[in-house]
């Protein structure tokens, strides 16, 4: 069996659903938010891998990498805001973090 | 001559501001009191001088005039302005009006020396002698109008002086709510002469209204004969000022007043505005002989009413209050049986005399420190003994004491040719008017004395202490009783050749006018002798059952109320009228507005308007902002539903 493109996309889709559902059903801590949302930058990435190799394009593995470059400091950021954050108010929990309620 | 008219009305206004000024600028204290005092009864001094003056010329000189002062409604065909119109009718209101006036400002001097609002007092007074001035000497219905209102205002603001008391507030509201009825009539009546005469100058109406005798009129269902409309409806007017039967309960509760106050409008001048006013319309009246009638035999009720209620009061100032209602009653069937003149008369006296004995019983309520309840009074005649006198005079004068053919008090002039008028009119309202006003007259004289036995002889009933501190009164407070007391002597003695003997056709001129067919005045000289004696009779006989029942047997006044206790009670609670009003009209009202309250403005209005309204906005608001719960996943989550809807929703429609 051959893998093909419809494989690369099926792994990305799922990886994406997971990073999805993994914001959506996490009831515990920000953390696990940052990290379902570089899960689902990953999916997008192996989307732009994929596709790069089939059409025989590079510039979809260029932006690949830009998107890695991105998510490196945006994990960055959102790590540091986490633990000022956390300083500030005592928790990370994510059940906590309601101040927008009306 | 202008400027005298100008002073005699406009000078009491000027003292009214004069005592108002200080205050106003913020000053208190003892000066600015007596800087009101001064000021004010030197005013109303000055213009009592010049009404004397403006009645020697124009009533005894027969001199009548009219000064325009200046225009106030000039719109399309209606007119009305500003003017003093002088002639015997308006120069004798203005003497008497002045004249009481200025012994009330004098008198209130002592009286109220105590009290902490002097210059609102005395400015009052002012103001109201200014209002009635500016009422007996309209030449039109719209400054009669302007005037009648103001002495309204001025009684309400009198009556409610002492606003810390519940009571005397409850009773200026009445007086101004009972006399609005009597407005409305009287506002109807100037609207329906204005509509058929299209002027509301008197002179114009006088001169038209012989043309309009046989006219109707529609009003409410009915079409009526016009003048009669018109006159019964200005009438309902002088039945709420001069507190005549139906409309009369608020005349008692206005003494609620202070005394001076109850001595100038509720028993000399304003009261007998209605009378003034139906004088006046003569020319009217004259035209209308149904309402003439109405006129009669309601003063005719009026009068035997108010003295049976009189019987059997025990506060001194309503007693007098009653007697002034039944007087008034008089001079309404003398009205009404075209005695105008006798009316007019009967009105000046009385003003003298009433007043003397209202300022004779504030004498005594002074003397006692406010005590007004004659069961707590008796034996105060050595103790006082000028104001004995004085209330001796009064009530001779209202008794109509006197000895035929030599000489009497004021009201046995006035009150004889009343009555010889009634007699003499040999109408049925007539004969009515005059059984019922002899009756009267004997209650007259009984609970006159009945007042004097109880509260100047016999035993002290009240307070020991209260008894042996009376005191006589200042000078200040004697000085008035005498000048009226030599009014209600002379007055009638003086008067009567003008008023209504020999001269009366020309003293009163053009003031009034009386058909000759009904010359009531003129045969009231020639009446058989025992209708002259009659009412003296009747005086002395119910002096004399005065003096059996308080002096001689003291005892029996009480076995008697017992004996007859529903009579008793009946008379008492003033033939029920109050309460009868207060279940027709008073709880009615009530209900009604407490509904409109609860009902129409809480549930109607404000449930579904303003506040309901609010109310919904906020339930609203609330359940949308429940969607906020300030997770941000479920932010994050309707982003993901509104992608996924706008996708489908691409996708499907290709």
């Amino acid at each position: 069996m051959t893998i093909g493109l419809g494989h690369y996309l099926s792994v990305a889709a799922i990886l994406f659903t997971l990073g999805i559902l993994g914001i959506f059903l996490n009831r515990k801590n920000v953390i696990v938010i940052l990290m379902s949302i570089e899960l689902m930058l990953l999916a997008v990435n192996i989307n732009l891998v994929a596709f790069s190799a089939h059409h025989g394009d590079l510039v979809g593995q260029v932006f690949a990498l830009m998107v890695l470059t991105v998510a490196a400091a945006e994990a960055a950021i959102g790590l540091a805001i986490l633990v000022v954050y956390f300083r500030n108010r005592g928790t990370i929990e994510v059940e906590d973090i309601n101040l927008m309620k009306g | 001559m202008q400027t005298l008219a100008f002073l005699a009305v406009f000078l009491p206004l000027l003292g009214c501001a004069l005592a108002g000024a200080p205050i106003l600028a913020g000053a208190r204290g003892h000066g600015v009191d007596r800087w009101a005092q001064l000021s004010t009864s030197a005013c109303v001094a000055i213009a009592a001088l010049c009404s004397v003056a403006i009645f020697w010329s124009v009533a005894l000189n027969h001199q009548p005039r009219n000064f325009e002062l200046l225009t106030w409604i000039d719109s399309g065909a209606f007119e009305a302005s500003w003017a003093i119109k002088l002639d015997a009718l308006s120069a004798t209101m203005l003497c008497v009006v002045t004249i009481v006036s200025t012994c009330v400002h004098v008198y209130s001097i002592g009286y109220m020396g105590h009290d902490p609002a002097i210059p609102r007092f005395m400015s009052y007074l002012s103001l109201f002698t200014f209002f009635m001035l500016m009422l007996v000497t309209a030449d039109n219905f719209v400054q009669m109008f302007f005037g009648w209102e103001g002495v309204g205002l001025a009684s309400y603001l009198l009556i409610g002086f002492w606003h810390d008391r519940e009571s005397a507030n409850a009773a200026s509201i009445k007086a101004f709510v009972v006399n609005r009825v009597g407005d409305f009539g009287l506002a109807l009546g100037i609207f329906g002469v204005f509509l058929m005469f299209g002027s509301v100058h008197f002179d114009t109406v006088f001169q038209a209204a012989p043309a309009k005798a046989g006219e109707t009129i529609s009003f409410l269902w009915f079409e009526g004969h016009a003048l009669t409309i018109l006159c019964l409806l200005l009438f309902v007017g002088a039945m709420g000022k001069s507190a005549q039967l139906g409309l009369h309960t608020w005349l008692p509760d206005a003494m609620e007043g202070p005394t001076p106050v109850s001595a100038l409008i509720h028993a000399a001048t304003m009261v007998t505005a209605g009378v003034f006013m139906v004088a006046r319309l003569s020319p009217m009246f004259e035209l209308a002989p149904a309402a003439l009638h109405v006129v009669c035999i309601v003063g005719a009720l009026t009068a035997i009413f108010a003295a049976s209620v009189g019987l059997v009061q025990n506060d001194i100032k309503r007693v007098i209050a009653y007697s002034t209602c039944s007087q008034l009653g008089y001079m309404f069937f003398a009205a009404g049986v075209s005695a105008y003149s006798a009316a007019i008369f009967h009105l000046m006296t009385h003003a003298f005399f009433k007043a003397l004995l209202f300022l004779g019983s504030g004498s005594v309520i002074h003397a006692l420190e406010g005590e007004q309840d004659m069961r707590r009074m008796g034996g105060l005649g050595p103790k006082i003994r000028i104001t004995y006198w004085m209330m001796m005079i009064g009530s001779l004068a209202l008794a109509g004491i006197g000895i035929p053919f030599v000489f009497g008090f004021a009201g046995f002039y006035s009150k004889d040719i009343v009555l010889e008028s009634a007699f003499a009119a040999h109408s049925g309202p007539g004969a009515f008017a005059f059984w019922l006003g002899i009756a009267a007259a004997a209650m007259t004289a009984f609970y006159s004395w009945r007042l004097l036995f109880m509260t100047f002889s016999g035993q002290p009933r009240g307070d020991h202490h209260a008894h042996e501190h009376a005191h006589e009164s200042p000078a200040v407070m004697l000085v008035p009783l005498y000048v009226l007391a030599f009014g209600a002597i002379v007055a009638g003695a003086a008067g009567y050749a003008y008023f209504v003997g020999d001269h009366r056709g020309e003293f009163w001129g053009a003031a009034i006018k009386v058909l000759p067919e009904h010359d009531s005045v003129g045969h009231a000289h020639h009446v058989p002798a025992w209708v002259k004696v009659l009412p003296l009779v009747a005086s002395v006989a119910g002096i004399g059952m005065s003096w059996g029942l308080y002096i001689r047997n003291p005892e029996v006044p009480a076995r008697l109320a017992a004996r007859f206790q529903g009579l008793y009670l009946f008379l008492l609670n003033k033939w029920w009228f109050d309460e009868l009003y207060d279940r027709l009209f008073v709880r009615p009202s009530f209900g009604l507005g407490t509904a409109l309250w609860k009902k129409g403005d809480g549930a109607v209005i404000d449930g579904l308007g303003a506040d309901g309204l609010a109310a919904n906005t906020l339930a609203a608001a609330r359940r949308v902002s429940a969607l906020q719960t300030g997770y941000v996943y479920h932010y994050a989550f309707a982003m993901l539903i509104g992608v996924v809807a706008f996708a489908t929703w691409y996708l499907v429609r290709g």
